[in-house]
């Protein structure tokens, strides 16, 4: 009976917490579609808002997915290859580089964001590309990547795999990209979808960087919010989560298939 | 090409954006932050300056409030969750660990849709008592947008550790007669306490930093973000901004490797 009591209540409670949670991303998806919020759903349902958001700002939407989709391949690039790196060679100097590219991880991206200005800022033509946004994404997204394909070397034994392939005679590129790479293959699909999860959430840091030229999604969201009507902001909102949330489907599909492995 | 020449090649890349877009803009940091008029006092001014002392306890009080809630709640729904199977549990523990992945400003807004002016609750509250409750804009609205953004976080880590506790522990301290409570102090908790620390301080140092729900609710919140914010784009004060972004960074990451040191995880906060 007693416990009946207690899990009741704790059920309760729970899910208390996750209306606190779902209800405010609910009423926004709803307001994103209705007439007029004010007056409620029964003002009808309405895709205007939605086309209004496009229309001012389909460029952010745009400018988010490359800006994203950049820095993916950077930190595929610059990433994958150093995780590689940092752990056949392990030692004070691979925990030393890992340190401090984690290090953007544990700073507020507003003082990293001000750093940047501090140094690039009077370099006209990068301070007002894209480039200058997309470096600062790249520090802040790195880690995220080097460490999800350092964990699945540290499953796979890559050591003796590579030192297999190069008692057959592969040289280090060919072993690299022909059984390195494969082999960690989950790590690299779980590093990007956070990269490109985190990437076109970015706020922290993109609001200091961005110039009137280039805004990204997120930027353009704290520009809704501040002075368009509710319904217009709520849309935007809702296209948001229509990106976001299969990314986040999808890495909570890969944890569960690697836990249940 | 020797394969150790080849290692070598493959760390060039990651050094050199390392150095470029983090390692040296962050040594500027540190010298523009000695080249006010006050030198290196600058420092010091985060703790001398009436203003900025204020501002900073203001910022710690709310992270550690924050802290503590968080710890609250996503204990209390971690453990049930992670012990209970019942319909409807996994949309449960989806919804719960979705919003870690919302940024800052969209946190902010869901603040707003809940207590803000055209919110849940100041409708709810017109309706019932004729009085409209309108916070977001106040400490209490960036006080639960940390909490919307902490629970999440604090859950995941909570749900892990519970998951690898050893059940025999508590039916022993059960079959020696400890009541509910007395297995909950005795034996869960200080099991649990290692991801505790770690995911408190996660909490602790991803408010003290977050910069986006702040700057939606923004009107009348002191806290050290929007300070710095304000000292950089509003008054030009360049040295002040980056001074403090250096004190903020300091406390944030020391307050992670603290608990990594003590937990033996590494822990990060993002957002």
């Amino acid at each position: 009976m007693r416990n009946r009591i207690l899990f009741t209540l704790q059920f309760l409670f729970t899910l208390l917490v996750a209306a606190f949670l779902a209800v405010p991303a609910g009423l926004s998806i709803a307001a994103g579609v209705t007439v007029n919020y004010f007056r409620g759903l029964q003002s009808g349902v309405t895709l205007q808002w939605v086309a209004q958001v496009w229309d001012l700002y389909a460029g952010t939407i745009l400018a988010s997915i490359m800006i994203a989709l950049g820095t993916l391949a950077v930190t595929l690039v610059v990433g994958v290859p150093a995780a590689y790196a940092l752990y056949v060679r392990g030692g004070r100097l691979a925990r030393l580089v890992e340190e401090i590219i984690t290090l953007p991880l544990a700073i507020p991206g507003l003082a990293i964001a001000l750093a940047l200005l501090l140094t690039y800022g009077g370099f006209g033509s990068f301070r007002r590309s894209w480039l200058f946004i997309l470096a600062g994404h790249v520090v802040f997204t790195m880690p995220f990547m080097v460490r999800s394909v350092m964990a699945v070397f540290a499953t796979i034994d890559v050591k003796s795999l590579d030192e297999g392939a190069a008692s057959l005679g592969a040289p280090p590129w060919r072993r690299f990209v022909d059984v390195i790479v494969p082999n960690a293959a989950p790590g690299i699909l779980a590093g990007s979808l956070m990269v490109v999860t985190l990437s076109l959430g970015e706020f922290n840091l993109t609001w200091m960087l961005h110039t009137p030229l280039t805004k990204t999604l997120p930027v353009g969201l704290a520009d809704s919010y501040a002075s368009m009507r509710l319904e217009v902001a709520s849309a935007y909102t809702l296209i948001f989560f229509v990106l976001i949330i299969p990314l986040l489907v999808a890495m909570q599909w890969i944890g569960e298939r690697g836990q249940s492995r | 090409m020797s394969h150790k020449s080849f290692v070598w090649i493959c760390l060039l890349p990651l050094a050199a954006v390392t150095a470029a877009f983090f390692v040296l803009p962050m040594a500027r940091l540190l010298v523009t932050g000695a080249e006010g008029p006050r030198g290196l006092a600058e420092y010091l001014a985060i703790l001398a300056e009436p203003r900025y002392r204020a501002t900073l306890l203001n910022t710690v009080l709310l992270a550690a409030a924050n802290t503590i809630a968080t710890l609250i709640v996503a204990t209390i729904a971690g453990l049930f969750l992670q012990r209970h199977r019942f319909p409807g549990r996994a949309v449960l523990v989806a919804i719960l660990t979705f919003p870690l992945a919302f940024p800052g400003v969209v946190i902010g807004f869901m603040i707003i849709l809940l207590a803000g002016r055209q919110g849940l609750i100041g409708d709810v509250s017109s309706r019932l008592v004729g009085d409209k409750i309108v916070f977001a804009y106040s400490i209490y609205g960036l006080f639960l947008g940390y909490l919307y953004f902490s629970i999440p976080r604090v859950i995941l880590t909570i749900m892990a550790a519970a998951q690898k506790l050893d059940p025999s522990l508590e039916e022993a301290a059960r079959s020696l007669g400890a009541g509910s409570w007395a297995v909950l102090r005795d034996v869960v908790l200080p099991a649990l306490a290692p991801a505790l620390v770690a995911s408190g301080a996660i909490a602790f140092a991803t408010a003290m930093g977050a910069f986006g729900t702040a700057f939606t609710l923004a009107t009348n919140i002191d806290v050290l973000p929007m300070l710095i914010y304000t000292e950089f784009t509003l008054a030009g004060n360049l040295a002040t901004s980056a001074a403090l972004s250096v004190g903020l960074g300091v406390m944030t990451w020391l307050i992670l490797a603290l608990a990594r040191s003590f937990t033996g995880n590494s822990v990060a906060a993002a957002g």
